[in-house]
């Protein structure tokens, strides 16, 4: 699906949020000139060719007492990778659970998982846990915490024309 | 940061429910208050509240970049202690280097690249490289497992 000058507005009037109001939709509609059923329409379009991977609430990781958290990363047998990304992805602390390539032989682990907790101790439990799901397919794992942020700018969506 | 109010079984299942989606219709609130068992407008304040406390961040669609022409890439670097604020000027000069982390690790430089197309990303590596004089790993993404995260109830 390409995107049009109309979806790149909706995209610029969305990006931020949606406003808390009985008819968001109907609002954000509004202030860009179109009628709702129209701006409906394309964000479903866009919902479903994946350009809007969803529609939800990000809550805040550190407003909920997650002070911690750990980027676990794992050597998994690749025939199982896709079956047991998913369930690692589908625990309740994990936040981000992706299949990337290995660099051997600097970096054997194909999985990465983000794991939070209240604490350091708390994430290494649950790293514990993660090695237990995963079992024999796992043939080695490290953790990575970050010590310090050197850069943290946001990933902005071009709102240009075109392409 | 400011203490927040606790969260009460109530914020906790609409933040459970919430990060799994949100209906496209012209009365989504009153449809996410039906399925839980909500009056809207509690629904809304709550979330009203949530979002003034910043315990949302953020509410609406998420976009993926990548789909919308974007090309993005986690990339790592292992940086000698001695080098490691003159690599972290060179790298964090470039516009591509979105986010950077310092990282307990051997590879102790870890940051996202982001350009308008794939074969940016490689190149933007190659140039890094030849600037550093250092290795630049490349981990693009091969495949996202459901990303959400959930509230002990």
């Amino acid at each position: 699906m390409s995107i049009d000058s109309t979806d790149r507005r909706i995209i610029a009037a969305t990006q931020a949020g949606l406003p808390l109001v009985p008819q968001p939709y109907a609002a954000v509609a509004q202030e860009l000139g179109l009628g709702e059923s129209e701006l409906c329409n394309r964000l479903r379009a866009m919902h479903d060719s994946g350009i809007i991977r969803r529609v939800a609430v990000a809550p805040n990781h550190y407003a909920l007492g997650m002070l911690a958290n750990g980027m676990s990363v794992w050597d998994i047998d690749d025939a199982r990778v896709a079956d047991l990304g998913a369930q690692v992805g589908a625990l309740d602390y994990v936040s981000h659970c992706y299949e990337r390539p290995r660099a051997l032989p600097d970096w054997p682990y194909n999985l990465f998982a983000m794991i939070h907790g209240s604490n350091r101790d708390e994430v290494e439990a649950k790293r514990q846990e993660v090695a237990a799901l995963l079992g024999g397919a796992c043939r080695g794992s490290d953790i990575l915490y970050s010590t310090r942020i050197l850069k943290k700018t946001g990933l902005r969506l071009r709102s240009k024309e075109g392409h | 940061m400011t203490p927040t109010a606790p969260l009460d079984a109530t914020d906790r299942l609409i933040l459970n429910h919430l990060q799994e989606g949100f209906p496209i219709a012209p009365d989504p609130f009153e449809i996410v208050a039906q399925e839980l068992g909500l009056e809207e407008a509690d629904l809304l304040a709550r979330l009203e509240r949530m979002k003034a406390e910043r315990i949302i961040t953020r509410f609406g669609p998420f976009f993926d970049a990548e789909a919308m022409g974007g090309a993005f890439c986690l990339c790592a670097m292992a940086v000698p202690k001695a080098d490691f604020e003159t690599v972290l000027t060179k790298v964090n000069a470039r516009p591509e280097v979105a986010h950077n982390y310092e990282r307990s690790h051997h590879l102790n430089m870890w940051f996202v690249l982001a350009t308008e197309s794939a074969p940016e990303i490689e190149a933007v590596a190659k140039s890094l490289e030849q600037e550093t004089g250092l290795r630049v790993l490349c981990f693009p993404k091969l495949r996202e497992f459901f990303i959400r995260f959930r509230v002990a109830a």
